[in-house]
């Protein structure tokens, strides 16, 4: 994998709390170009929070991130704006405008950032739709009437329709069916392969942990305990990344990676 | 695909076929529709060769532009006739090219206006008869489930009752004092212009007082709570509904009625009388201000006026009325909550029609009384 090594998104010492409860203190993260960086943690860590920090939707309570090389934080709106075109966020529970149908949900971003008629957006949402796996007549359903696995994949139809530079997954696959789950880690590589986009990848679901990610950071201890390769991470000596790690869910997940990579 | 230095797409001819040039990408897309629009002969897929060989950048909506343009069929074969591609181009070109809807065409639905209006009538008229009879068979339901609920206190729910009280009547007090005092100040001033020609304007006082105590202290009060409270029950269960909370209560064996609906309901009977109550007293005290400034009469004259020639059966037909209006209000409003859907758009909707319908019933319930209580002579 030759990827280029610059950091699209640097965290730097980025502090974060609620009221007396500290949850991050002096964080360091960055995540590269082109790289699927997986974000794990125990629940409560603060990975969501670290994820709406990065994304501009909380105000750090110190420290900086920069974002393309800029302070999103100190941005006049309309720059801002303009950066934040380049993301693609999918939120844990989907979020999709409950009072537009998915093609709309999904062509709003394309009407309103890409000035694009409304027949060429609905047209490219609905290939959009298709691309993140849902039938056809699935595009004039509204929201409410979804499963659960549909609104991840209508979200991510939705955090891809501008083609962004770093996509934000939070949990992605938890509630999906297993082939579901598998096929979307496909999606999520063939996608970051042909378009080369950065993948910042909240997750608990360990088999995508160890088909996607080129590098993991592990948050404890209200900071990145290590970030680095699956080999690295796996080989830290620290008792939480053990038990993750070597758990049985870990080993069996490791083992079917291994099992598919020798196939 | 930074934005910066972004060579627009094209699309050439050349000797035996077509070619791809510069990025085709979201920045681009309008234009490059335009040239393929150009380009096609007919309506089926184009049947040149197709050379990507300076193609620029490529996303997904220039993939679909590409696969639009070729036909899908030859695009899932991209790899025999554009081996010079990358295989991420390939995996991508494929990728969109099975995605691509069978049809692009769906259902337009396409209605003559005319019809369409009388058919949204009918369906409006529909829709009125029906939710009547829900309204009906809400009350009911309340009715008796507040009968089999009152013979077991221990099934009382004091502290989401208190709870309520405060949020619908102790907080609505401010406001709803102000806004009957400066109603009552209007009516008095009204009132004397239009009797000073009669020189009778000492019956300023019993215009104020009558109108208060009869009409507008649980007029104004109940439209205040219609307003406000009916909003927020609706709001409250209808996010709630959203949430699934209300199914995780049913799933839990709890009566959604008992927990949700009785503490609203009881809550603003008790509020809404005492809400009349002080709506009456701040418009007297309005109008006795407009007295005392503009008309000279004292405070000691008008209270007298008051005691002497104002029964208290005045000031008990408008009690009355109270609860009757606070039961409607707390039910329009949960029950509409209850017909939420899931979605943002839906508990607006429902917010809306509950504000609207508790504020007519309360009107039209409040005229049938007042021709009910002329003809009893009370």
């Amino acid at each position: 994998m030759s990827r280029s090594e610059a950091a699209v998104i640097e965290v730097r010492g980025l502090i974060n709390r609620f009221g007396p409860n500290v949850v991050h203190e002096d964080l360091d993260l960055d995540i590269r170009r082109g790289e699927i960086l997986g974000v794990v943690g125990g629940s409560g860590t603060g990975k969501s929070v670290l994820l709406r920090s990065v994304i501009g939707l909380k105000h750090p309570d110190g420290g900086t991130i920069r974002v393309f090389g800029e302070d999103l934080q100190r941005l006049p709106p309309n720059q801002r704006s303009l950066l934040e075109r380049r993301f693609g966020v999918m939120f844990q529970r989907g979020a999709l405008f409950t009072s537009l149908n998915l093609q709309e949900n999904v062509a709003l971003p394309l009407i309103e950032h890409a000035g694009l008629a409304r027949a060429d957006a609905e047209h490219l949402a609905r290939v959009k739709l298709a691309l993140a796996g849902l039938p056809p007549d699935a595009a004039l359903l509204y929201p409410d009437a979804l499963s659960g696995g549909m609104t991840k994949r209508a979200a991510l139809a939705r955090a891809l329709a501008l083609d962004p530079e770093v996509l934000f997954l939070d949990e992605p696959t938890a509630g999906l069916d297993p082939i579901g789950a598998a096929a979307f880690d496909q999606l999520l590589m063939t996608l970051r392969d042909a378009l080369g986009f950065s993948v910042f990848l909240v997750t608990h679901d360990l088999d995508t942990l160890y088909t996607t990610c080129d590098r993991v950071a592990v948050i404890a201890d209200k900071r990145i305990l290590v970030a680095a390769d699956l080999a690295t991470v796996e080989a830290t000596d620290d008792d939480w990344i053990r038990e993750y790690f070597h758990g049985p869910r870990g080993r069996a997940a490791s083992l079917a990676a291994q099992h598919t990579e020798d196939r | 695909m930074p934005q910066t230095a972004s060579c627009p797409g094209n699309l050439v001819q050349y000797a035996s076929g077509l070619r791809a040039t510069g990025d085709w990408t979201l920045l681009h897309h309008n234009r490059l529709r335009k040239t393929i629009g150009h380009q096609r002969h007919g309506h089926g897929p184009d049947t040149r060769e197709l050379d990507l060989e300076e193609l620029g950048e490529l996303d997904t909506s220039g993939a679909v532009l590409l696969v639009e343009l070729m036909g899908p069929e030859r695009i899932l074969d991209v790899a025999t006739w554009a081996p010079e591609q990358p295989p991420e181009r390939h995996a991508l070109l494929v990728a969109v090219a099975r995605a691509m809807p069978d049809s692009t065409l769906l259902p337009h639905r396409t209605r003559f206006a005319a019809l369409g209006a009388l058919g949204d009538i009918g369906r409006n008229i529909e829709n009125l008869g029906r939710q009547q009879t829900q309204l009906l068979g809400f009350i009911g339901l309340t009715l008796a489930s507040l009968a089999s609920s009152l013979l077991k206190p221990r099934r009382w729910r004091l502290t989401a009752l208190v709870a309520h009280i405060q949020q619908t009547g102790l907080n609505a007090i401010p406001i709803v004092a102000l806004l009957t005092f400066l109603v009552g100040a209007v009516v008095a001033f009204l009132g004397a212009t239009v009797l000073r020609d009669f020189g009778a304007t000492i019956f300023t006082v019993n215009l104020v007082t009558y109108s208060f105590l009869r009409e507008f202290g649980v007029l104004l009060a109940a439209i205040m709570l219609a307003g406000r409270t009916a909003s927020a029950f609706t709001a409250q269960i209808g996010s709630m509904k959203a949430n699934e909370e209300i199914d995780a209560l049913r799933a839990l064996g709890l009566s959604t009625m008992e927990l949700l609906v009785l503490p609203r309901v009881l809550a603003m009977m008790i509020s809404l009388p005492i809400l009349a109550f002080i709506g009456m007293l701040s418009g007297i005290a309005g109008g006795a201000m407009v007295c005392l400034l503009a008309l000279d009469i004292s405070l000691i004259q008008f209270l007298d006026i008051l005691q002497r020639d104002i029964p208290l059966r005045h000031f008990l037909v408008g009690l009355a009325k109270a609860p009757i209006f606070a039961f409607l209000i707390a039910v329009i409003g949960c029950l509409e909550g209850f017909k939420a859907s899931g979605s943002a758009q839906s508990v607006g909707e429902h917010t809306t029609s509950s504000v609207v319908q508790s504020i007519f019933m309360v009107i039209l319930i409040d005229a049938l009384a007042a021709m009910f209580f002329m003809g009893m002579g009370w």
